[in-house]
């Protein structure tokens, strides 16, 4: 796979989850009755980030869930069968009843992997509130959603890709826009 | 790593990438079944059809769970009772059924090769829910998934089966599967109930009760059916719990074994009633991985594109 | 009206040699190398030429199951086959039990004059194996031999009557051995397929025991006993014993079962389905030393056409048999080919003892003075046996689709031509 062309440094990456970090922590201050639930795989990386600074920052570590979609997606149906998506599996060790739900993907496209997640994660109870938290914002949504926080926000055209790459599964952290 | 196969006929030609997909599948739908919403939109839209033609009350039940867990139609065909009195044919009656533009077939019929002959001649998938006496895939899937959670690995175990092996889908599907993932399998019964020509299972046929168990990680004990076996291939349920029956001394010969069995269990005659109820048997976990093992074969079957539609 | 065969390579049990043939009303006037003048010639320069074969064991479904098959049809593949003269069974609907129901079939045989039939009349009536057939009257009306075939006869009793009975004229009981208790439900061979396919299996033995019974009975009445489709090693084994105590036993061998092996029902294909069933390859190799040394007399095909729905259902359901009129002679020069027989023996196995056993004088070689039943065999000739060649009502072959070599081109009956290649 080709590296394409890096937009975001290591350093740059952490900074802007900084940034995230303390404005998801000043609009859960008047609650404290939270929870982070990070989208399979990338969103799971960030969310798992996020916590550890969260903990770090305030003191407090944070419930923690991931969510796999896969079962959720509006598009099996399209799906070569030798492409399937392999399910991934969903761990959710706390309750997400009455609670506020941060929902961490890594990048923000269409919309439809977050339709996907809202509907999997009302399955596991209601919440209070679901915000949406996502590192990259490319456009190009197909339904209206919108992330409360974001990383930054990069112009892309659709024969672009935006890569993600976590220190934790990729080795360093960084992110690419990679022609297809 | 992947499933493309359009039907789960049985698990002689299935590879061992295939077996461990299935098994890794089954293993992320395991938790959805303890969620309070068991429910999943992942089939909305699709058709499954219970086609049996040999009544099976728990077999189609968890078929029926798995179908509506994950948002399928799940309907209900025994065909014994109609079409098949009437004399239609065998494939008349699938491409009655498939004409109303359904998605998948679970199919149980009582001669070996039926469910293969079905899913030669449709275009829906088939799923094989036992077929004579020749393989009951979803059962040995379900066995290894049971295995795998109790003793965390599947490599290297020594696994007994022990009844009737001619007779018997769950034994003949374990018999494929099992060496394929490094399982050490052993076989016994009666000699009436074991096949004369053995050599193409290349599993290991005992002696006696107490070679069988010795030693195992695993033993899994067959249904004695009298009413179907006949009465020839043993003389009394009571001399057949006395040599062949698990019981508590014959427990102990073994590596701290699970007991499994794929039910309804005789209690008293292939497993005597304490070891049915003793920690170590799983037979309720193996009835608890049959939903998740069947969702994950429908999930597999029931998603993506195919030709010939 | 005289025809003339010129370059035959002439094929016989006892010699093959060159000659020209000219036929004189339906009878082989001389073997010649003149060019003698003829209103018909046919230049048969690289063709084998044997007598017509003679197929013992066929079902021709005529009367009662004529969707299947009928003697117009049957008699249609025997000729595509090569074949002039053929033995139907018994097994109708009704039972051919009687007289009037073989001059039936002898007689819808001669008016089409395609292919002789010779019938075989039940041993007992309605195949029941209780009372015996008016088999004096069936002979008289054109019965070659009988037997029950498609079931066996099942009292010791029954058989040791019918055995006397028909010793008195000269007649043959063929024996369709099966202990039916034995074979219980079985479909296919009991061995390493039945193991893996989950299909009930049939013992070997559910054959041998029944052979070992009628060899017995035979030494006990003097009668003559021929055993149907052989397929077991134990089997040639016991009629091997039976010849060497001077006890009247005879048998045949199917294509089907010197050619298949159980390994072709790992796919359940119910075109694989007969019975006895097909066996291992060790068996196969009995049956080729068996053809070798002379145990085995004849090849014949037990043909048993079967419509399509009847074999397009669960494999425990369709019924067995195949069809096989059509490819004795590819399977048959397959072991011409392979140096277990040579091409006199195909001659002798396939028309002339076939002919010795049922008594039939003038029938099985060619020379001076005997009826022109002539088969023309092409056995370098390479086609896929199709839907097209196939001249029977049925399909039911595993042979349908597949790839021969060796097709008979022409076939004479009575002088006649009554079946020409069109490949």
């Amino acid at each position: 796979m080709s590296h394409g062309k890096e937009i975001l440094s290591c350093e740059e990456m952490a900074g802007m989850i900084t940034r995230m970090v303390f404005q998801i922590l000043e609009s859960v201050r008047s609650s404290g009755n939270f929870g982070i639930v990070g989208i399979k795989s990338g969103g799971a990386v960030l969310a798992r980030r996020i916590a550890d600074e969260i903990a770090k920052h305030s003191g407090k570590s944070p419930d923690v869930g991931y969510l796999d979609i896969t079962l959720y997606r509006d598009d099996l149906a399209q799906t070569q069968i030798a492409d399937f998506p392999l399910v991934q599996g969903t761990e959710i060790g706390f309750d997400v009843a009455g609670r506020h739900i941060i929902l961490v993907d890594d990048v923000v496209f269409t919309g439809r992997t977050v339709r996907a997640a809202l509907d999997a994660l009302t399955d596991f109870g209601r919440p209070s509130k679901i915000s949406l938290a996502a590192l990259i914002d490319r456009g190009h949504r197909e339904l209206p959603v919108q992330p409360d926080y974001v990383g930054k926000s990069v112009p892309t055209s659709l024969s672009e890709c935006v890569q993600v790459n976590f220190r934790e599964t990729a080795g360093a952290d960084s992110v690419c826009i990679i022609k297809k | 790593m992947s499933y493309s196969r359009k039907d789960l006929t049985g698990m002689i030609d299935l590879t061992k990438d295939e077996i461990l997909h299935l098994l890794d599948t089954a293993e992320k739908f395991r938790e959805i079944n303890h969620r309070d919403v068991k429910k999943v939109p992942t089939l909305k839209g699709k058709t499954i059809v219970n086609l049996f033609f040999e009544n099976s009350t728990r077999t189609r039940t968890s078929f029926e769970i798995a179908g509506k867990r994950l948002s399928a139609d799940t309907i209900n065909f025994s065909a014994s009772a109609s079409s098949t009195a009437k004399g239609e044919t065998l494939i008349d009656t699938v491409h009655n059924i498939e004409a109303m533009k359904t998605d998948i077939f679970v199919v149980r019929h009582a001669y070996s090769g039926a469910i293969k002959f079905i899913a030669e001649n449709t275009n829906a998938s088939v799923v094989n829910a036992g077929d004579g006496l020749n393989e009951h895939p979803t059962q040995s899937l379900l066995d290894m998934l049971t295995i795998k959670q109790h003793k965390g690995r599947l490599d290297g175990l020594n696994v007994a089966i022990i009844g009737d092996i001619t007779h018997s889908r769950v034994a003949r599907s374990n018999i494929w599967a099992m060496p394929r993932l490094g399982i050490n399998l052993r076989l016994f019964g009666p000699k009436t109930m074991l096949p004369r020509c053995t050599s193409p299972f290349g599993v290991k046929v005992c002696n006696n009760m107490e070679e069988a168990v010795d030693g195992a990680d695993v033993i899994m004990t067959l249904r004695i059916q009298r009413e179907r076996q006949g009465k020839l291939l043993l003389p009394s349920v009571k001399e057949y719990a006395r040599y062949f029956g698990l019981n508590a001394a014959r427990l102990k010969l073994s590596n701290n074994a699970i007991v499994m069995h794929p039910g309804p269990i005789n209690r008293g005659v292939e497993i005597s009633s304490e070891i049915a109820d003793c920690p170590q048997s799983v037979i309720l976990p193996q009835v608890e991985s049959g939903v998740a093992v069947r969702m994950a074969v429908l999930y597999t079957l029931g998603t993506g594109q195919r030709g010939g539609e | 009206m005289k025809t003339l065969l010129t370059n035959c390579k002439i094929v016989n049990y006892d010699k093959t040699i060159t000659k020209n043939i000219l036929i004189e009303d339906g009878i082989i006037k001389s073997l010649t190398d003149d060019t003698p003048t003829a209103d018909k010639t046919y230049d048969l320069k690289g063709k084998m030429v044997l007598p017509g074969l003679i197929d013992m064991h066929v079902h021709f479904r005529d009367p009662g199951l004529e969707y299947k098959e009928d003697i117009i049809s049957g008699s249609y593949a025997a000729a595509a086959g090569g074949v002039t003269a053929v033995c139907p069974m018994a097994n109708t609907k009704p039972v051919n039990d009687n007289a009037f129901i073989t001059k039936y079939m002898v007689d819808k045989g001669k008016e089409l004059g395609v292919c002789d039939i010779l019938p075989v009349g039940a041993v007992s009536k309605g195949m029941h194996s209780e009372e015996l057939t008016e088999m004096g009257e069936m002979f008289a009306a054109g019965a070659c031999a009988f037997s029950d075939d498609g079931k066996p006869v099942l009292g010791s009793d029954v058989m040791r009557r019918a055995l006397e009975y028909v010793s008195g004229f000269g007649g043959m009981i063929l024996s369709h051995s099966e202990d039916k208790q034995l074979a219980g439900e079985g479909v296919i061979h009991e061995g390493e397929v039945s193991a893996i396919t989950g299909l009930r299996g049939i013992p070997s033995e559910t054959e041998e025991i029944m052979i070992a019974r009628d060899i017995l009975l035979a030494k006990l009445t003097g009668g003559h006993v021929h055993i149907c489709h052989i397929s077991t090693r134990d089997a040639v084994d016991l009629v091997r014993w039976g010849k060497a105590k001077g006890i009247k036993v005879t048998c045949e061998v199917t294509p089907h079962h010197f050619t298949l092996t159980e390994k072709e029902l790992l796919g359940y294909d119910t075109n694989c389905k007969m019975n006895p069933p097909l066996r291992t390859a060790d068996d196969v190799l009995a049956m080729k030393e068996g053809l070798k040394d002379g145990t085995i007399d004849c090849i014949a095909t037990d043909h048993a056409p079967h419509a399509r729905d009847e074999k397009f259902q669960e494999f425990d359901l369709a019924p067995f048999g195949i069809t096989g009129l059509q490819t004795m002679v590819p399977l048959t020069l397959n072991l011409v080919r392979e140096g277990v027989i040579n091409e006199n023996d195909f001659a002798r196995l396939c028309s002339y003892a076939p002919a010795q056993l049922l008594r039939q004088k003038g029938r099985g070689v060619i020379e001076e003075g005997v009826m022109a039943d002539i088969a023309v065999i092409d056995p370098d000739k390479e086609y896929v046996f199709d839907a097209k060649l196939n001249k029977s009502k049925s399909t039911n072959s595993p042979f349908m689709g597949k790839t021969l070599k060796g097709l008979c081109v022409l076939t004479f009956k009575n002088g006649k031509e009554v079946y020409k290649a069109d490949i």
